[in-house]
């Protein structure tokens, strides 16, 4: 049953994928675009990835959406029209990279196997010890805030750094 | 331009919603230990408050209680929050590690999470507030 929930939604994401890219209303792109954030937290929660599908729902499908249709409201909701020449070089390079991905997921452990090299590097020893170490059942947020805080510390930053650039790109004339 | 919607449904909506969706904003931080969710979804949920509260009442309603300079600065002080954390344990262990601390380790851990959480909620929401009313502003942009 949760494969074939899993598959719907991955074909939803390629649909709304491809009508954000193709929508010739930037308004019907932007609210594709919502859509897929939606859909990603589901597939996200649908594979076990709680707190994953937590952050897409409040940022890829709410936040974002709603900055791009901000940002609509102050330039324009028309399409500029592609340079026709270079529609064929685009569509090569996105055919090079189709392919190497292709070729590149049957190097990828199975989905959930528990000899992937990302199950038997650390996270074992941060699941054994983490609620002796640091008390918190959830081991996600004592990833983020404990164990890898100086990431947590840095991206902090960069979301400081991105406000103050937006408010002083953006600020009143008159300021 | 986001205006006021003359109609009781969505003024009345989001006035019951605001408020609740501020609760929840804070039951993410608080409980991000023992459930999914934490200091980023939590500063996320309480910006959506606001920009809920300028979609419904209009944007002379946020920006009665946005303040852009101040906002901005409550991001800093949610950024030196953090960097506060990290400090404390410098003299007699290492940066953002608390095992020198004379505390019992694990709980000051724990508390540790609970600070650098708050610091980045603090952080998290006003920013995307203050994006979102200079995204919002009617003035042309310069």
């Amino acid at each position: 049953m949760s494969e074939v929930l899993l598959a719907a939604l991955l074909v939803l994401l390629v649909a709304l994928a491809v009508t954000a890219v193709r929508a010739g209303d930037l308004l019907v792109a932007a609210l594709a675009l919502g859509a897929y954030g939606f859909a990603m937290a589901l597939t996200w929660a649908a594979i076990g990835a709680a707190d994953v599908s937590f952050t897409e729902a409040v940022v890829g499908a709410g936040a974002t959406t709603v900055f791009m249709l901000a940002a609509l409201l102050r330039t324009t909701r028309r399409r500029s029209v592609a340079t026709p020449g270079l529609r064929w070089v685009v569509l090569a390079m996105v055919a090079v990279f189709a392919v190497e991905l292709t070729w590149l997921i049957a190097a990828l452990p199975p989905w959930g196997d528990p000899a992937a090299p990302a199950s038997v590097h650390v996270s074992p020893r941060y699941l054994a010890d983490v609620l002796r170490e640091t008390g918190t059942p959830n081991a996600v947020t004592a990833v983020l805030a404990d164990y890898r805080s100086y990431d947590t510390l840095i991206e902090t930053v960069v979301i400081f750094t991105a406000g103050l650039g937006c408010w002083l790109l953006l600020a009143r004339p008159d300021r | 331009m986001i205006e006021r919607h003359e109609s009781v449904v969505v003024t009345s909506f989001v006035r019951v919603t605001v408020p609740l969706a501020q609760l929840f904003g804070l039951y993410v931080l608080v409980h991000g230990h023992e459930s999914p969710g934490g200091g980023f979804q939590a500063g996320v949920i309480l910006a959506g408050s606001y920009i809920l509260l300028a979609l419904g009442l209009g944007r002379e309603a946020l920006e009665r209680h946005v303040d852009e300079p101040r906002w901005i600065a409550l991001a800093a002080a949610g950024v030196l929050l953090y960097l506060a954390a990290g400090v404390i344990g410098l003299p007699r262990g290492a940066f953002l590690d608390y095992s020198g601390l004379p505390v019992d380790g694990a709980r000051a851990r724990w508390l540790g999470i609970l600070v650098i959480e708050t610091g980045v909620t603090l952080a998290v929401a006003t920013t995307l507030v203050v994006i979102f009313c200079r995204l919002a502003a009617r003035e042309p942009m310069a």
